[in-house]
Formats: structure tokens, C-alpha cells, sequence
């Protein structure tokens, strides 16, 4: 590893905690309604809103109420996205001229982008129309990323509520979450964006002479068409909501989509700054301040040892190589190490740190192609996601499946003291336990399940484009990517084909609402009970016995949960390589 | 609450016990039985599924591995599955040894059933299994009381050794709090007409030995939501194990090498992963908490009580008896002007040499230590002895004219002004003076002359404060309860060092008191033993009711203490503590054991394939099969090595949670982490020795 990535490391991370304690204050104080300068600019929008869609703000809901408000809602957007592809040819804003999405992409990628996942089954730039991008992809880039944080505040409202039968109102939280975080920060990234070079169009294409002439009898070389459109805007949302899903093709390696080292860092940075501030949002929405440096340390104290992993493991370069007299060390003239699938733009620290955050988040974006990965370099993004994105995680979905993980760990813990377990006041009884299970459950069986059915059938195996062992990592890339929402692709597997479409589909409805439904269900549960007041006899949650702790059940579950599996495909990988 | 607690009376393996336990371990494997736990239910599956894999294989000769080793496996799969039966029956057969002592008890007998509630109303002989609530029946002198009932009339010294082990006989009288009797025990003296409460089949012995027999034990919701958490680490490692299968398959088709993993291999390793250390010793600890408040003499009604008693927060106490010794000790002599101190204290011996009350005796004491005043016969002396009475409240005794008396100072200066006397005003303030200090006063006159006062003192119990200190520690709140006045309760309270106090303290602020701390979220735990304890009792999370109590407050609580002893409320806290801790522990410890079961089973699992994975093979095991053998080898010895713990419990002492919270990580997570590796070793190297 090189002094420039550790730097790199180090200035990110504590930029990271430096930004993620005032937004996450100021979103804590957006839900409180204490939010004063924002909302005398944005409240009168915010009120016409409701009366336009006739929402009573005052209303409350019950959690049962709660969750089959923000099903219809996703539900329905799923359908418009849908309808939106299938239907690009006939309607405006095509300069290009696409036609409709085959149906099996159009329902894969509709799931894809209201899920949260953005998993991308297709290439944006020769697919989709720019009004699909835009009305149909970036609008769920902002509401998958609300309905996320919604349900924070709902659930933060089960922890300190007292014997109370409702938990919030979801139309409210789904349009503060969007109008006072999600909009002005992307408003905000979206013209620093365009100024270091990031198109922002609504013309099609254009083509231009390459500097390379043209080969004699050589048709069409010469010249080179550019696909551009409404980019900025839409990649602002991608990296802030953790969508991840890329104006073009090959993500954030596009140089019309990160442009400069700086587009970089911020993007990179864009990742994870709203799934750190939203710890802090925790800690102050339930009045335990400390609580939020407990989970940020959980989750930093999870990531940075993986994203050491993934950069040593590709600075240290390919020992199959060595022997052809490869030149991998790193010098002032290269990055060295493995450069397979990345930016020579961007290096090895920049991308290894990239594919660690981005797997972390279940953001899924990509400047680099996971796929060239050194074998531990790659099973440090494949283990992040299957630890069920709770390291940093999805906007809201990390946070609250990480404190479902809380729940699980609390539940021993208690145990372990003599107590029926509580957490932040709150007694954790068989109701609770059920739901976390379910939480922490079904994402893995559907990794698990996915992967082996994928292994087994043709329909499966017969598009993986890498054999042995590395074969096997991409389909269990493609399923631990999906069932986590996380979207981003290993490659090397084709997975347009009906089988990969639906099965993956299915995987990201499962991964989203088998999840979100029980963290209903336990907000619900939760604020129908009394708080037991804290004695010496309690377990305290804002202390570093209780994040080791944590971190402890996040990691041991996701390790013997996935142990098998990953010896089969880049462990043995890597002892392949280094007999 | 550390040494009695923990430590069972009974030795732990007990030789008839043991033989019985082997029995019922067989008779266990019931599947129907076995499906009550989810985790060894599996077990059981995945035995009965490799010894099919063996038979199959020996007799087709056609099998996925070696027949031996499907073998070996699956006799190591089967004794894992009665290593845990055998935990749960042997936590059983305590309960029951001490089920068989009851039924002993529980004879039937004539009973003497009477027309009316009177001692000479008309007598009808019939059998004590005919009588019903609402019955009337007459106990005479050696006989067994027939059911359980309240005393209409008559008072009578009472055996209860049959259920409380104690063989000092006690006094069970009508009205009052000392009116109820239990079936089964005997009349030594005297006679009893009892109204019969209980229907035969509903009796106190009949409900004391379900429970100790465990005969109607339910889950507890702590035990339910435990209960949860291992049936999803299960249906997990289940996935986690038959999926490999197809990932195995892949594996053989890409590499074209080697051999798909074999069945009995995988049910192994789906053996050796699954929570059974926790799963096999789960009820074995349930059982093993309620047995250790029987041990305490505790009977809890339920295991929901039990556990309830591990969250209390609030130990309301009662003043007397649990706090304080019953009765007060004399401290000082405090001489009226122009009176000696020791002319005082003669008389005060005096007046209390027949006194047989403990408040008597330790003036007699305090005489002797003071002016070595010592004993004199009052037959000798002629003197008449003049015992208290609720009339006059006050005693003394009558000699050579002189009449002596000590007593309440109302009591006092009402004979002082009968004799003629004036009481003097300094005794007077001294009176108020000592109850202002929470002291008791106690007047001494002579006739007419006041000699002083006796300052008496509650006495407060040797070490409470030690035990309320540790108790506040393990954040538990101590609330004193006492009908005495304020000054008199905050002496008390500060010199027994409880963190609360609460004056004339009537039975219905009790309850008041209770439903306060619920709302405060709160778990409340209290003793009680009177009928107007009753609704208190109810109300309470943990209520301990006096054996000693009358009906209605044992109906109340959850749980009797048959020894009663308040004091013994903390022995309960401790008891129900220990039962969550040892759950914890070795949830912890089970599945910190599977990172160790992965490195051991894994290599040896792929070998064929990817031989590459022996780098992980850390414990260098000398083959495969071997490897896998020593891992269920392990995983089923493991089990038998914790059954002491699990019937014993974890060390439980009062700290912070924290600190306790650290400690047992450290001991069942790391060394649940870390132990198996040395172990399998070893269990590898003595397979190796045997040639496998």
C-alpha cells in the first residue's frame, strides 16, 4: 500500500465525520420540525405539496397503516417506471431515438431503481430514453433514497414514544426527507459537478473525429460518436441516495460522468456522507448523542480494515504476472500493483477505496470493474454487501439494519447480564427477536438460495464468462448484490436472459421489503410499550464494550453465514494464486 | 445470595439419579417430543439420515463415502442427541427425587368432616380425596390435616416438615395471619377445625409437585424469544450447509476435479454448526433454575416468575423481619433525675426475669453487662409476675409490695398517676427524644416513683447493608416499607442503607406504591404474608408470599417461600439473574465454537477439489475424515462437559453490567472462540492413534 492511499483513506474518513455530524444534527432537526431557516424557505412548497395530494401533516399512522402507505407508494412507482420503458419510443425527450426496454430489463430495472438496488441489467446510454432517465430512474433515485430515511424517523419514533399507537406519518417524512436533505444537497453536487466537466444536456449525441486517423478500408473508424444527456442531475442523486445506477454504462469510469480527480473525491465522498450523518440524526432523535458515535464507530471500524484489505491486495499485483518479468511496483510514473479494470486516471487507491464504499453503502456505482479485482481485493466489496449493508449501508436501510443487528446483539448481551435484554429503554421480548431475525435472515437465504439455484442451472451457469473458481464469485456477486440492494455488478456474467432477470429481481424485493416491513413492525411494537428507566443494572448502548460488541454480531453472523461460500470462490481463488 | 444460591444441596451427580437419566435420555428421542426443540430436533433428523446413509451403503456396498465413517458419524450424531436428552433428564430427575419426597406427603386419610363450623357439631368420617371447597372437617392431635384450608377455630402446633423440611413444629391459629394450613402436614397438639380451599388435584402439595416435576412447564418468553434466535441461527447454517452442496457441485463441474461433497459430510457440518450446546442444554437450565429455588426452599409458581426475578428493579422490603431482626434489643439505661442508673436497671431486670419476649431478655442482658446484675429466681423471691397484656400494655412483677413496671409510655404515666404519682417531665422529654431517633422508649416506674426509661432499638439484620450495597451495584433499588412513623423510618433506613423509605405505610399505599413504580417502568418484587398483603401481592411482578401467610396471600403471589424468610427475596433475585446469565453464556460460547468447527470441517469437506484449502486446515488435522470426526466428536462432548455448568449455573455476583457483560464475553465468547481449537486437536490425534 502506498503513502498516497493511506492519505487518501485517512483525509476521507475524517472529512467523512467532520461534514457527517453537522447534516445529521440538522436531518434530526428537519424531522423535529426545529429545522427554522430551511423550512421558512421550503416550507411553503412543502404545504402546498400536502394540499395538493390532500396529505393531513398532523395525521398519524399506525405502523401497520405506515407500511402499506410506503408499499402503494413504491408499488406505484415501480409500475411508472415500467410503464415509462416499455412505452420511450412513443413519447418525448428521445433524441436518440430508443425504443422500448424488452420486458424482462423493464421489469428487472424498475424493481432495480425502487428498491433502491439500482442494479443495471443494461447499458444507459444505448437503452434508455432521456426522459426514461429522468423521470422514470432519477425521481426513484430520490424517493427509494426518502423512503429509506422515512423510515428511520418512524422507527426512532418506536424508541422514544411511550405507550403510543403510531409512529409517524409516511407521506410527511417522504416529502421532508426530499425536500429539506435530498434536493438541496444534490442541487448543490450537480453544478459543482458541471464544473469540472460533467454533461448536463438534452441533445442526444454527438460524433467527432478521432485523433486517430482512419485506417484505409477501415469504415466507420474515424470518427466516434459521444452519447451525452441530462447527467449531472442524475448523478448527483446516484451517489447521494446510494442508487448507484449510471448514466452510462461503465458508471463512474466514464470520463463524461467523473471527469477529474476532484469529480472523484466528491462522488466518492457523496457516497457515504448521508449513511454517516444519518447516525448522528439516530443519536439525537433518541436522545442518546453518544449512540451516534457508537454506530458511525461500528461501521467505520468495520470498513476501513476491508478497504486496507482490498487496497493491499491490489497494490500488491498479480503473482502470476511477476514471472513474465511484469514491472507491478508502484513508482512516480505508475500506480503499480493491479490496474486490471481501473482508471489509470484514478489509481489504486481511489478505486479500491471506491469499490469498498460503494459496497458498503449499497450504493453500487463504480469507477472501477470489480470483476479484475485480486481475489481478496474483490471478496472484500462481495463479503461488505452479504454483511446485509449494514456497514454504512443504503440511505436509512444501513441504519436500521444495523439496529436490527442491535437488537440481536442487545438480546445476548441482556442475557449475558441476567436481564431481560432492553435497548434504549425499551424491553426486547419474542415479537422484537422475530422481526431482526427475519431482518437479518431473509437477505442471506436469498444470497444463498439465488446463488445456488444460479449454480445449477444452464440458464445460470451457461453465461458465466470466467471458469473455476472466479466463475463462481460472479454468480455469487450477482445474488449478494441484489438480495443487499446494493446494485453494483462484479461482471463476467451475462444476466439479461430471463432466468438472471427475474430471479435478481425477485432477490431485490425480497432484500428491500422482507426488510423494511418487520423494522415496521418492531417501531410499531416498540412504541406501544413503556420505557423501563435506566439503572446500573443496565446494559448502557453508548459505550465501546457495546460497539465491539455490535461489531462482533455483525461479523460473526456475516462470516459463518458466508464462510462456505466465499472458500469456494475467492478464498480458494486467492490460495490458487499463491500456492 | 452468592454461596446458598449457587450451590445445590443435593450432590450433582447422584448415582440413582444418573441410572435414571440414561433411561429417560432413550426414551426422549420421541420425535414428537424432540420437536419441541427445533435444534435438536434436527440433530435427531440428521442422525436418523446418516445411519440410512450407512445402511444403505453397507448393504449395496454403493455408498457417497466410506461406510465406516457414515457410521462413526452417525453413532456421534445419535450420542449428541442423548447427551442432550440427558441433560434435560437429569435436570428433571432432581425435580423429580424431590416430587417423590411430596407424593410421600400426600396420604390419604380419613378425614373428620364436620356438619357445622364447630368443634362439637356432628361428625362424618370420610376419605380426604371426597373433600371439597367449602368443607368443614376437625384435626385433632396426630393427625395429618387432610387438605389445604384456613382455621375457623382453634390454635394448634403444627409439623409442616413434610414441605418445608424444617422440622420445628409451628403455631397455626384462627384469624390472623398465621391461619392457614397446608395438606399434608400434622397436628402435634391440641385441635383445629379447618374450612377446607382447595378441590383434591388443586391442592398446594399437588401444584408444588407438578412443579417441581416440571410436569406442566411451558416456555418462559424469554426462553421463546431465545427460542427464536437459535431456530434462525438453524434454518441459516441449514441453508448455509445444503446450498454448498450445489455450490460443490459447480465447483466439480468447473474444475473438473474431484467429487461433490458428500451427504454425510454435510449433515456433520450442519450438526456441528448449529446452536447445540445451547439447544441441547436449554430446558436442562430452565429446570435447573427452578430446582435451585427449591433447593432455597423457594416454590415459584411458574418459570415466567423465575425470570421476572432477574429484571426486578424495585425490592420493596418490609421493615420488620426482613430489614430488622422481629424484635428490638435494649442499648441504654436512662435514669430519671435523682434515680442511679443501676437502681434503674434492677429494677428493669426485675420486671423482666419472667419476661420471655426477646425485648425482655436483652434488658436482662444489658443489666448483666452493665452492673453484672445476675439472675434471681423469682420463685425463690416470691414475687408474682405480671405478664403484658393488650389491656394494660405493660408487664412487671409484684414482690414484697413493691410493684414494678415497665412499659409504653402512655401505659406507664397512666399507672404512675394511679399509684399517686407525677411523671417528670425530663423522662417525658427522654421519651420523645428516643422516638424522635427512631428508638422505641420503654417507661420503668416503681408505684408511684418513675425511675427512667429504657432505650430500646430495632435491630438491624448482621450484613444487609452489605447486601443492599451490592444489590445497588447490580442497579436494583431498595424501597423500606414500614407502618412506623417518618423519624423512626429514617433511622432505620440510613443505618440498614436502604436508597428509599416509605412511612405508615398502609396496605393499600403499598399497593399505590407499586403501581407508581410500573408506571415508571419499574419490575417490582415484594414479600408479603397477610390477607391485606394480598392485593399488593398481585400487583407485584415477583411476590414472595410467606408460607407462614394466610391463603389468600399465597393465592396472590407468584411465588411461597417456605422457610419464610423475607430476606430470602434477594436470594430469589439472584437465583432468577443467574438462570438469564447461564442462557447467555452459552448462546455466546456455542456459537463463538463454530469459527473453530469451520476451519476443521471446510479444508477437510473440499479436499477433493480444491486441495488449495488445506492452508486453512490450522490445526493441522491428519485427514479429512479424521477432521470432520474430531469436530462432531467435539460437538457432542461439549455437551456433556457443560451439563454441571448448566445445572449449577454461571458465577453470579451483584456488579454493573458492564463489568459483568465483559467478563462473560470474555470467558464464553473468546473462550468459546478459542478452547475448541486445542480440544479438536487432541480429539484428531486420538483418532489418529486408533488408525482412523
Amino acid at each position: 500500500m502506498t503513502a498516497s492511499t493511506l492519505l487518501l483513506d485517512a483525509v476521507y474518513f475524517a472529512l467523512l465525520i467532520a461534514l457527517g455530524v453537522p447534516l445529521g444534527r440538522y436531518v434530526a432537526r428537519v424531522f423535529a420540525g426545529e429545522a427554522r431557516v430551511a423550512q421558512r424557505i421550503l416550507g411553503p412548497l412543502e404545504r402546498v405539496l400536502y394540499r395538493l395530494s390532500g396529505v393531513r401533516p398532523d395525521e398519524e399512522m399506525g405502523w401497520k397503516r405506515y407500511a402499506l402507505s410506503l408499499l402503494a407508494f413504491n408499488l406505484l412507482g415501480l409500475l411508472a417506471v415500467y410503464a415509462l420503458e416499455r412505452l420511450q419510443g412513443l413519447l418525448p425527450l428521445n433524441p436518440t431515438g430508443m425504443g422500448a426496454v424488452p420486458s424482462p430489463v423493464a421489469f428487472n430495472t424498475a424493481v432495480s431503481f425502487a428498491t433502491n438496488t439500482n442494479w443495471q441489467s443494461y447499458g444507459g446510454e444505448t437503452t434508455m430514453s432521456h426522459l426514461t432517465q429522468m423521470l422514470a430512474l432519477t425521481v426513484q433515485n430520490f424517493v427509494s433514497a426518502a423512503t429509506g430515511i422515512a423510515l428511520v424517523a418512524a422507527l426512532a419514533r418506536g424508541f422514544v414514544r411511550k405507550s403510543a399507537e403510531t409512529i409517524g406519518n409516511f407521506w410527511v417524512d417522504l416529502t421532508r426527507s426530499t425536500l429539506y436533505v435530498l434536493l438541496p444537497l444534490s442541487l448543490v453536487l450537480a453544478v459543482f459537478l458541471v464544473s469540472q466537466g460533467v454533461v448536463q444536456t438534452f441533445n442526444g449525441s454527438v460524433t467527432v473525429a478521432t485523433l486517430d486517423p482512419a485506417a484505409p478500408g477501415a469504415p466507420g473508424v474515424g470518427h466516434q460518436t459521444l452519447a451525452l444527456g441530462p447527467v449531472a442531475s442524475q448523478l448527483a442523486i446516484k451517489q447521494l441516495g446510494t442508487n448507484g445506477g449510471g448514466f452510462y454504462n461503465v458508471n463512474s469510469a466514464h470520463p463524461f460522468e467523473n471527469p477529474t480527480a476532484w469529480s472523484n473525491f466528491l462522488e466518492l465522498f457523496a457516497i457515504l456522507i448521508i449513511p454517516a450523518a444519518l447516525c448522528f440524526t439516530w443519536g439525537a432523535l433518541v436522545k442518546h448523542k453518544r449512540l451516534g458515535w457508537v454506530l458511525i464507530g461500528v461501521m467505520a471500524g468495520i470498513l476501513i480494515p476491508l478497504v486496507l484489505v482490498a487496497s493491499s491486495a491490489e497494490q500488491a499485483g498479480n503473482p502470476a504476472l511477476r514471472p513474465m518479468g511484469v514491472d507491478d511496483a508502484a513508482s512516480v510514473a505508475q500506480s503499480g500493483g493491479n490496474m486490471e479494470g481501473k482508471e489509470v486516471r484514478f489509481g489504486i487507491g481511489s478505486s479500491a477505496l471506491w469499490a469498498a464504499a460503494t459496497t458498503a453503502a449499497s450504493n453500487g456505482s463504480v469507477n472501477s470493474m470489480h470483476d479484475s479485482y485480486m481475489p481478496l481485493g474483490g471478496m472484500a466489496p462481495l463479503w461488505l454487501m452479504q454483511l446485509g449493508e449494514v456497514v454504512f449501508g443504503g440511505v436509512g436501510s444501513g441504519l436500521y439494519g444495523l439496529l436490527m443487528f442491535a437488537i440481536i446483539a442487545v438480546f445476548l448481551a441482556g442475557l449475558m447480564v441476567g436481564r431481560t435484554p432492553e435497548f434504549l429503554g425499551k424491553k426486547l421480548e419474542a415479537f422484537e427477536m422475530k422481526m431482526a431475525a427475519l431482518v437479518v435472515l431473509l437477505p442471506s437465504m436469498a444470497v444463498l438460495i439465488g446463488t445456488a439455484i444460479g449454480s445449477l442451472v444452464p440458464q445460470g451457469t451457461g453465461t458465466v464468462l470466467n471458469p473455476g473458481a472466479h466463475g463462481f464469485s460472479e454468480i455469487l456477486y450477482a445474488f449478494s448484490s441484489t438480495s443487499n440492494n446494493n446494485g453494483s455488478a462484479f461482471a463476467g456474467l451475462g444476466v439479461t436472459n430471463v432466468f438472471y432477470s427475474a430471479a435478481l429481481g425477485l432477490c431485490m424485493l425480497f432484500g428491500r421489503y422482507w426488510v423494511i416491513v418487520p423494522v415496521l413492525a418492531v417501531a410499531g411494537a416498540l412504541a406501544r410499550k413503556n420505557l423501563v428507566p435506566a439503572t446500573a443494572g443496565t446494559l448502557p448502548s453508548d459505550t465501546p464494550l457495546f460497539a465491539l460488541l455490535l461489531a462482533g454480531t455483525v461479523l460473526l453472523v456475516g462470516a459463518l453465514t458466508f464462510v462456505p461460500a466465499l472458500a469456494l470462490g475467492p478464498i480458494v481463488e486467492h490460495l490458487q494464486l499463491h500456492p | 445470595m452468592r454461596a446458598e444460591a449457587g450451590t445445590p444441596r443435593r450432590p450433582l451427580f447422584e448415582k440413582a439419579l444418573v441410572r435414571r437419566a440414561i433411561g429417560d435420555s432413550f426414551r426422549k428421542l420421541d420425535p414428537r417430543r424432540m420437536a419441541r426443540n427445533p435444534v435438536m430436533f434436527v440433530v435427531e433428523v440428521g442422525s436418523a439420515f446418516t445411519t440410512a446413509l450407512f445402511l444403505h451403503a453397507w448393504l449395496t456396498g454403493a455408498g457417497e463415502a466410506a461406510p465406516w465413517f457414515t457410521l462413526a458419524v452417525s453413532l456421534w450424531l445419535w450420542f449428541t442427541v442423548l447427551f442432550a436428552n440427558f441433560a434435560e433428564a437429569m435436570a428433571e430427575g432432581r425435580g423429580k427425587a424431590q416430587a417423590d419426597a411430596l407424593r410421600r406427603a400426600r396420604k390419604d386419610v380419613v378425614a373428620r368432616k364436620l356438619a357445622e363450623p364447630r368443634r362439637d357439631a356432628k361428625v362424618e368420617e370420610t376419605a380426604s380425596a371426597s373433600l371439597r371447597k367449602g368443607d368443614v372437617v376437625l384435626v385433632e392431635a396426630g393427625d395429618l390435616v387432610p387438605g389445604d384450608g384456613e382455621i375457623v377455630e382453634g390454635v394448634a402446633s403444627v409439623d409442616e416438615s413434610a414441605i418445608t423440611g424444617e422440622s420445628a413444629p409451628v403455631i397455626r391459629e384462627s384469624g390472623g395471619d398465621r391461619s392457614a394450613v397446608t395438606g399434608g402436614t400434622k397436628v402435634l397438639s391440641d385441635w383445629l377445625v379447618v374450612r377446607i380451599t382447595a378441590d383434591p388435584g388443586s391442592t398446594f402439595l399437588d401444584r408444588m409437585i407438578a412443579l417441581v416435576e416440571g410436569a406442566r412447564r411451558q416456555k418462559t418468553p424469554n426462553e421463546i424469544a431465545l427460542g427464536i434466535l437459535l431456530a434462525s441461527l438453524t434454518i441459516i447454517f441449514l441453508v448455509a450447509t445444503v446450498t454448498l452442496l450445489a455450490y460443490s457441485t459447480y465447483a466439480v463441474s468447473a474444475t473438473g476435479r474431484g467429487t461433490p461433497v458428500s451427504m454425510t459430510v454435510l449433515v456433520a457440518l450442519l450438526v456441528c454448526l448449529i446452536p447445540t450446546t445451547i439447544g441441547g442444554l436449554l430446558s436442562a437450565i430452565g429446570i435447573a433454575g427452578m430446582d435451585r429455588m427449591v433447593q432455597a426452599n423457594v416454590l415459584a409458581m411458574s418459570g415466567r416468575a423465575v425470570e421476572a426475578a432477574g429484571d426486578v428493579s424495585v425490592l420493596l422490603l418490609d421493615k420488620t423481619g426482613t430489614i430488622t431482626l422481629g424484635n428490638r434489643e435494649a442499648v441504654a439505661f436512662l435514669p430519671a433525675p435523682g434515680v442511679r442508673e443501676e437502681e434503674l436497671a434492677d429494677a428493669a431486670q426485675l420486671s423482666s426475669l419472667a419476661d420471655e419476649t426477646p425485648e425482655g431478655r436483652s434488658i436482662v442482658v444489658l443489666a448483666k453487662d452493665r452492673f453484672q446484675l445476675r439472675g434471681r429466681d423469682m420463685k425463690a423471691l416470691g414475687a408474682h409476675f405480671v405478664p403484658f397484656s393488650a389491656q394494660t400494655r405493660m408487664s412487671g412483677v409484684d414482690l414484697d409490695g413493691r410493684r414494678v413496671r415497665k412499659g409504653a409510655a402512655e401505659a406507664i404515666e397512666r399507672f404512675v398517676r394511679e399509684q399517686g404519682g407525677v411523671l417528670p417531665a425530663e423522662a417525658r422529654d427522654r421519651v420523645d427524644d428516643l422516638a424522635r431517633q427512631g428508638a422505641t422508649p420503654l417507661l420503668v416506674a416503681d408505684g408511684p416513683r418513675t425511675l427512667g426509661v429504657v432505650h430500646l432499638k430495632d435491630i438491624v439484620k448482621g450484613g444487609i447493608r452489605e447486601r443492599f450495597a451490592e444489590l445497588r451495584k447490580a442497579g436494583i433499588r431498595t424501597v423500606m416499607i414500614t407502618g412506623d412513623n417518618p423519624q423512626t423510618a429514617a433511622a432505620i433506613a440510613a443505618e440498614a442503607g436502604v436508597d428509599d423509605f416509605l412511612a405508615e405505610v398502609t396496605p393499600e399505599k403499598k399497593l399505590e406504591v407499586i403501581r407508581k413504580y410500573q408506571q415508571e417502568g419499574h419490575l417490582v418484587a415484594m414479600t408479603g404474608d397477610g390477607t391485606n398483603d394480598a392485593p399488593a401481592l398481585a400487583q407485584a411482578d415477583v411476590a414472595v408470599a410467606m408460607n407462614t401467610g394466610t391463603q389468600a396471600a399465597k393465592e396472590a403471589g407468584n411465588m411461597v417461600d417456605l422457610d419464610s424468610n423475607p430476606t430470602k427475596l434477594l436470594d430469589v433475585v439472584a437465583i432468577g439473574k443467574q438462570m438469564l446469565m447461564t442462557r447467555g453464556s452459552l448462546t455466546t460460547f456455542s456459537i463463538a465454537n463454530d469459527v473453530s468447527k469451520y476451519f476443521a470441517i471446510i479444508p477437510a469437506a473440499f479436499a477433493s477439489t480444491y486441495p488449495e484449502l488445506q492452508a486453512l486446515n490450522v490445526m493441522g488435522l491428519h485427514s479429512p475424515q479424521s477432521a470432520i470426526l474430531a469436530a462432531v466428536i467435539f460437538n457432542a462432548l461439549i455437551i456433556i462437559a457443560l451439563i454441571p455448568l448448566a445445572l449449577r449455573g454461571v458465577r453470579y455476583r451483584p456488579a454493573p453490567a458492564p463489568k459483568v457483560l465483559r467478563r462473560n464475553l470474555l470467558i464464553y465468547g473468546l473462550g468459546g472462540l478459542l478452547l475448541p481449537f486445542p480440544f479438536i486437536k487432541l480429539i484428531d490425534l486420538a483418532l489418529g492413534a486408533l488408525g482412523v
